[in-house]
């Protein structure tokens, strides 16, 4: 168990209380449901791409203070970026949470290396990674809904 | 109390550096140091197939199996030992009848009912054979406090109700259900009754023949047994006419290619090799409850019950979840709008284990229009000093999220 403070980081608990690009999009290209049965955690999230840019990203939905810290900081980390740097970052962000230790590259993460106290908690790993699910399997041309399990 | 918390190694740990406080005792039961014994002592001492061989150990084996099956039908109160059927658990024993007593008796235009505080497996075997035979699922919907609207039960039924299935205490909310009376309605228009017993008969007193249903489930490992065995008691007369849920050995009195003649209860209902050693620890258990008693066991309980309530209502922001005045002592709760899962992993770095998610009553939750409870679930080995304990997790809960 490492320390529940590196876990609960402030910024963490931030994205939490004040989610960004929470909402719908109108223009929404492709929507795609998040859900994770074993906690409840359900989001949508909405993609607008142009070719290969997300021109615009937002989400809805409920689930703890991880998922809805790390949906929110996907959608600023992705908004206006290319779909194959998306999935670096998903890559990246894969193998931080699921393989700790493992070196990844933190100029891709950004902001999101404040989540890698989460790879301490094998119970929570999916509550951080859901969204990133949804993400792919939009982008890829998915349509309706993924699941953690 | 010492002495009874001795009893049970398990809770003389450390997690995360703290003394363990286990409050997911819905979930399952630690096993006192005498079921842990009789388990290895089988296996040291005993270990042979049942109803097999006749060398000394098969015997023995039989003896302490069938011994075992005894002091189950004397817990509940069963007429005879032929009622109580070993399974693997609740789940099986509810399978077992949906699939047996189900697909012989249920038709199409028949209606079963069940309520909104069952766990999903008293929903969805029912929801299959509905599928299967084009029959209805009614549901007794719940009132706020968390208790069955037996008026809106009352209309429910009919000539048509062919099957009751019934929680007698919500996992998700703790209510106890006045199955006595629900079963009696029920047998008015000539339905079967089954009771889910998996969070009742551990602690308090059940008496089959008192409550007059017709099948009662109940699983070993919340009754501070073994994990794999569980029970399922019918009548005689039901249990006779129904068909095999498996086929094999052990269920079987003779076997031709032209012909298969069925063993007599409870046999025709155990196809294979049993939990042999499973069932001997459950009947360990029980022994060990039946030394303690059950009735010392619910008041105590109720006391942890009344406190706990006492205490987590003085939280802020915490909602209580299940507020009937007939409950065993199972705390249920909401924290503002901080997830159960964040309230779970918080309270686990403090060394306390309690349950988070919608505990596989999905239906319950919807009801109350909220993701996921918080659940305190608690025993007789449990204290108020550990009760304090969550209190004080809780306020760090709300400290983090501040």
């Amino acid at each position: 168990m490492s320390d529940l403070s590196y876990l609960y980081q402030e910024i963490l608990l931030e994205h939490n209380s004040k989610p960004r690009n929470y909402r719908t999009l109108t223009d929404a290209t492709v929507s795609i449901e998040g859900y994770n049965p074993l906690c409840g955690d359900k989001y949508t999230l909405h993609l607008k791409l142009e070719d290969d840019i997300i021109v615009d990203i937002g989400f809805e939905g409920s689930g703890c203070a991880i998922s809805k810290a790390s949906t929110s900081m996907l959608t600023e980390r992705v908004k206006g970026r290319t779909t194959s740097e998306a999935f670096s970052v998903y890559d990246a962000f894969h193998t931080m949470i699921t393989e700790p230790g493992k070196a990844v590259d933190g100029n891709l993460l950004e902001d999101l290396e404040l989540l890698s106290g989460v790879s301490a908690y094998p119970t929570r790993i999916k509550c951080a990674i859901l969204a990133w699910h949804a993400l792919k399997e939009a982008i890829e041309g998915a349509s309706g809904s993924v699941s953690t399990e | 109390m010492d002495a009874i918390r001795k009893d049970f190694p398990i809770l003389g740990q450390t997690v995360n550096g703290k003394p363990l406080v286990y409050l997911d005792n819905a979930a399952t039961s630690q096993k006192p140091q005498c079921v842990i014994d009789s388990l290895s002592n089988y296996y040291q001492t005993v270990n042979s197939n049942v109803h097999r061989g006749v060398h000394t150990l098969s015997q023995l084996a039989t003896d302490d199996y069938e011994a075992a099956r005894s002091k189950i039908r004397s817990f509940i109160n069963a007429e005879s030992d032929h009622e109580i059927v070993y399974t693997r658990g609740t789940t099986e024993s509810i399978n077992l009848v949906a699939y047996s007593f189900g697909s012989q008796n249920v038709v199409s235009g028949d209606e079963i009912i069940i309520s909104g505080m069952e766990h999903h497996s008293n929903i969805v075997p029912w929801q299959l054979l509905c599928e299967q035979k084009g029959a209805v699922l009614k549901i007794i919907p719940i009132t706020d406090s968390g208790e069955l609207d037996i008026n809106e039960y009352e209309a429910m039924l009919s000539d048509k109700t062919k099957l009751v299935a019934i929680v007698h205490q919500s996992n998700a909310l703790g209510t106890i259900n006045s199955v006595k009376e629900i079963t009696e309605m029920a047998h008015a228009f000539g339905a079967v009754v089954l009771v889910d017993g998996a969070q009742s008969a551990p602690h308090m007193t059940v008496d089959v023949q008192d409550i007059g249903c017709d099948f009662f489930a109940f699983s070993g490992h919340k009754l501070y047994g073994p994990t794999g065995i569980g029970v399922l008691y019918g009548r005689t007369e039901i249990l006779d006419n129904m068909i095999p849920y498996q086929s094999g050995g052990e269920m079987i009195k003779s076997v031709t290619f032209d012909k298969t003649i069925f063993n007599v209860l409870p046999h025709k209902f155990e196809a294979g090799t049993p939990d042999i050693a499973g069932a001997i620890g459950l009947g360990a258990a029980i022994d060990y409850l039946n030394d303690i008693g059950l009735d010392v066991i619910n008041s105590y309980e109720s006391e942890l019950l009344d406190y706990g309530t006492a205490r987590l209502e003085q939280i802020a922001g915490l909602r209580i979840i299940g507020t009937s005045s007939r409950k065993g002592a199972i705390l249920s709760f909401t924290l503002g709008d901080i997830h159960p899962h964040d309230i779970g992993t918080i309270l686990d770095s403090e060394g306390i284990a309690i349950r988070t998610g919608h505990h596989c009553a999905q239906p319950v939750m919807e009801r109350y229009g909220i993701p996921a409870t918080a659940r305190a679930s608690m025993s007789f080995y449990n204290t108020k000093e550990e009760i304090d304990v969550l209190v004080t997790g809780i306020d760090k809960v709300l400290e983090v999220f501040s």
